[in-house]
C-alpha cells in the first residue's frame, strides 16, 4: 500500500536499480550493536511509521493524478463549497474597512456663534489644540463654508441673494485614540459646554446601523461556513469511501499479512488532507479571481461616489486559513468515513 | 506449535464448520489436512488465522491461547503466520517486488532489509528475474511463487496454505510443494490444507483428516488411504478461503 514504488507498476525495468530500495540511505536508525535494544525497537517502529507517513503522503497525493478528472471534480465542489462563505467574508471585510474608514473618521462637527471674533476662535483653537481628546483640528471659516455650499449645493444663485453669510465659522475635530462611539458623544458634549460654541454635531447613527448590518454579515458568512464545512465533510466521506470500497482487495491482504488499521487508514486520511487541501487552495484562487475582476466594477462605482471602496483582495493569511481549513477538514472527512468503512473489511 | 483442544466452531447461519476437534503440531512439524469440502479445513486455517473465532474449545499457538488475544493484537500476531492462498490474493496495481514487500511494509522493517529479504524470497521460489513484473503477467505457478515468496519473506514461525496446489498440474504441484519441504527444513512448522491425495501420499508426511467437521484422523503418511477416495473426488473447491476470496478479484488464467 504506502509504497510508492507502486505509482509505476506498468513500467517493468524502467526504474530498475534505483526504484528497487528508494530510501535505504535514508534510514539512518537502527545499529544492532546499540545497548539499549528496546529503545532502538522503539526508534525503529517510530522510523518505520514515519516513513509510512512520507510514502502514504507522497503516494496519495500521486493518487490524485491517477484519476484526475475525479480528483479535479472532487476538489471543485471543495472550493466552490469553501468559496462562497469566503467571499461573503471578504465583502463583508471590505465594507468594515470602509466603515472602519469612516469611523476612523467620525468627527465632530463644532458649529461656533456667527459673532466669535477672530481673536476668539484663534484662542479656542490653540486651546482644543493641546486637548489630549482631540487629535485634530480644522477650521473652516464662515465664508469658505459659504464657498463651499455653493459650489456643491445648486443653490448658488440663491445663496447670492441673501445679504449676509448665514453660515457659522465650524471646527471640524477629529477625536483622538480609537473610535469609541461613547467617548466621541461625551467629548461632543464636553465640547457643547464651551460658552463659544453654539452646538456640537455628532452623527453616528448610520456608522451604528452599518456595524450591526455588517455583523449580521459576518454571522451570515460563519453560519455558512458551517453549513458548508458539513458539506464538505460529507463529500470528502463519500469519496474516501469509494476509495476504500475500490481498494477492497488490497485492504484485505494488509490485514492479513498484519497490517494494523492504523496503516490502512492512513494512506486514506492522506488522500482525504489531498483533497480538502487542494480545495481551500481553490476556493482561494476563486476568491482572488473574482475579487480581482469584480474589483474593476466596483472601483469605477466607487469613484462616482468620491470613494475608495474596492474590495479587499484575499492575501496569504487567508490562503493559510483556507488551506488548512480545507485541509482539516478533509482529514476529518475522510477519518469518519475510513474508521467506519475500514473496520467493516475483515478477511 | 498448534495446539487445538476440543474446538467448536459453528457459524452464525448455524453451519456447524467444526466439532470438537482436537490436534497438537509440534514445532517444525510439515502435515497436511484434508478431507471433503465443506470437511472444516479453510475453517481451522482461518481460526489459527485468528480471521474466525471458535465458538468452543481453545487454540494455542506457540503455547499462546488465542482467545486471550484483544483484537488490536490480531495484526502482530498474523506477523508470526505466513499464508499461502489457493487464488494467491496478489496486488496487481503493483510489481511483484512490492507485492512481495507488503509483509514487511506493513510490520516496519526498515528499507535496507526489505529489499534484501525481498530478494532473497524471490531468489528462493526462483522469480528474481521478474521483481519488476507486473503479476498479472506471470502464469499461474509462477504467481502461485509470487504468493509464496510472499508469506515467507518475513520468515514466519508458521507457514499456512489453502489448497495452493489445486490449479496447478502435478509437476508444478511437486515443484511448490518441494518450496514448504524446504522452508520446513528450516524449522518453519508447515499445515497445507489440501485434497491432492496423490501428491499426501507421494510425500509422506503427517496427515490430518476432517470429515464434517471433526477430526477423523491425526495419522501420518501411511495411513492417508483413511480419506475416502469417492469424498475427494466428489469435490468441489468452494469451501472456506475459496468462499471468502470471491468477494475479491476472480481468478486469473494458471499456466
Amino acid at each position: 500500500m504506502g509504497n510508492a514504488k507502486g505509482a509505476s507498476p506498468k513500467r517493468p525495468g524502467a526504474t530498475r536499480g534505483t526504484a528497487r530500495n528508494p530510501k535505504a540511505g535514508e534510514t539512518t536508525e537502527r545499529s544492532t550493536k546499540t545497548p539499549g535494544a528496546e529503545r532502538n525497537s522503539k526508534n525503529r517502529r517510530f522510523a518505520a511509521a514515519l516513513r509510512h507517513h512520507r510514502e502514504s503522503a507522497a503516494h496519495g497525493f500521486v493518487r490524485l493524478f491517477v484519476e484526475p478528472l475525479q480528483s479535479v471534480m472532487t476538489a471543485l465542489v471543495i472550493a466552490i463549497a469553501l468559496a462562497l462563505p469566503a467571499a461573503l467574508y471578504v465583502l463583508v471585510a471590505s465594507v468594515q474597512q470602509m466603515g472602519g474608514d469612516l469611523d476612523a473618521s467620525a468627527r465632530i462637527t463644532v458649529f461656533l456663534h456667527r459673532d466669535a471674533t477672530a481673536s476668539t476662535i484663534e484662542t479656542l483653537r490653540s486651546t482644543w489644540a493641546a486637548d489630549s481628546e482631540i487629535a485634530e483640528l480644522e477650521y473652516i471659516p464662515a465664508a469658505i463654508a459659504l464657498e463651499d455650499f455653493k459650489a456643491h449645493s445648486g443653490f448658488g444663485d440663491v445663496l447670492d441673494l441673501l445679504d449676509e453669510n448665514p453660515l457659522p465659522p465650524v471646527l471640524l475635530v477629529n477625536p483622538a485614540g480609537k473610535p469609541d462611539a461613547e467617548r466621541i458623544a461625551a467629548l461632543a458634549a464636553r465640547l457643547e459646554g464651551d460658552p463659544r460654541v453654539d452646538a456640537a454635531q455628532l452623527d453616528m447613527l448610520w456608522l451604528k446601523r452599518l456595524n450591526s448590518i455588517l455583523t449580521t454579515g459576518r454571522q451570515v458568512a460563519f453560519a455558512l461556513a458551517a453549513v458548508l464545512a458539513l458539506g464538505v465533510l460529507l463529500i470528502i466521506g463519500n469519496t474516501i469511501r469509494l476509495a476504500v470500497e475500490s481498494r477492497r482487495e488490497e485492504i484485505l491482504v494488509v490485514k492479513l499479512v498484519g497490517g494494523t488499521d492504523a496503516f490502512v487508514r492512513r494512506p486514506f486520511l492522506y488522500n482525504g488532507l489531498w483533497y480538502g487541501a487542494s480545495g481551500g487552495l481553490l476556493s482561494w484562487v476563486m476568491v482572488a479571481v473574482g475579487c480581482w475582476w469584480l474589483n474593476i466594477s466596483v472601483e469605477r462605482l466607487a469613484a462616482l461616489y468620491q470613494s475608495q471602496l474596492a474590495l479587499l483582495n484575499p492575501g496569504i493569511v487567508e490562503l493559510a486559513v483556507l488551506v488548512c481549513g480545507g485541509g482539516l477538514l478533509g482529514v476529518l472527512g475522510a477519518w469518519l468515513a475510513v474508521g467506519r468503512h475500514v473496520a467493516a473489511i475483515e478477511p | 506449535m498448534i495446539q487445538f483442544d476440543q474446538v467448536r466452531k459453528r457459524y452464525p447461519g448455524g453451519h456447524e464448520a467444526l466439532n470438537s476437534v482436537s490436534f497438537e503440531l509440534e514445532t517444525g512439524a510439515f502435515a497436511f489436512l484434508t478431507g471433503h469440502s465443506g470437511a472444516g479445513k479453510s475453517t481451522l486455517l482461518k481460526l489459527v488465522m485468528l480471521m474466525e473465532r471458535p465458538t468452543h474449545g481453545q487454540v494455542l499457538i506457540n503455547g499462546r491461547n488465542l482467545s486471550r488475544l484483544h483484537k488490536s493484537q490480531i495484526p502482530h500476531y498474523r506477523r508470526n503466520i505466513g499464508v499461502v492462498f489457493q487464488n494467491h490474493h496478489l496486488l496487481f496495481d503493483r510489481s511483484v517486488y512490492d507485492n512481495v514487500a507488503l509483509p514487511l511494509l506493513v510490520s516496519g522493517y526498515p528499507a535496507r532489509d526489505i529489499g534484501r529479504r525481498v530478494r532473497a524470497a524471490l531468489d528462493k521460489v526462483g522469480l528474481l528475474d521478474k521483481e519488476r513484473q507486473n503479476p498479472v503477467e506471470l502464469s499461474g505457478g509462477e504467481q502461485q511463487r509470487v504468493g509464496i515468496a510472499r508469506a515467507v519473506v518475513h520468515t514466519p514461525r508458521i507457514l499456512l496454505a489453502d489448497e495452493p496446489t489445486g490449479n496447478l498440474d502435478p509437476a508444478l504441484s511437486e515443484e511448490i510443494m518441494n518450496l514448504f519441504r524446504d522452508f520446513n527444513d528450516i524449522g518453519v512448522t508447515v499445515l497445507i490444507a489440501t485434497h491432492d491425495i496423490a501428491l499426501i501420499s507421494r510425500m509422506g508426511h503427517h496427515v490430518l483428516t476432517l470429515q464434517n467437521g471433526e477430526m477423523l484422523s491425526s495419522d501420518s503418511a501411511s495411513s492417508a488411504s483413511l480419506v475416502q477416495p469417492e469424498i475427494v473426488q466428489s469435490e468441489i473447491v468452494t469451501s472456506g478461503m475459496a468462499e471468502q476470496a470471491t468477494t475479491a478479484k476472480p481468478d486469473f488464467p494458471h499456466g
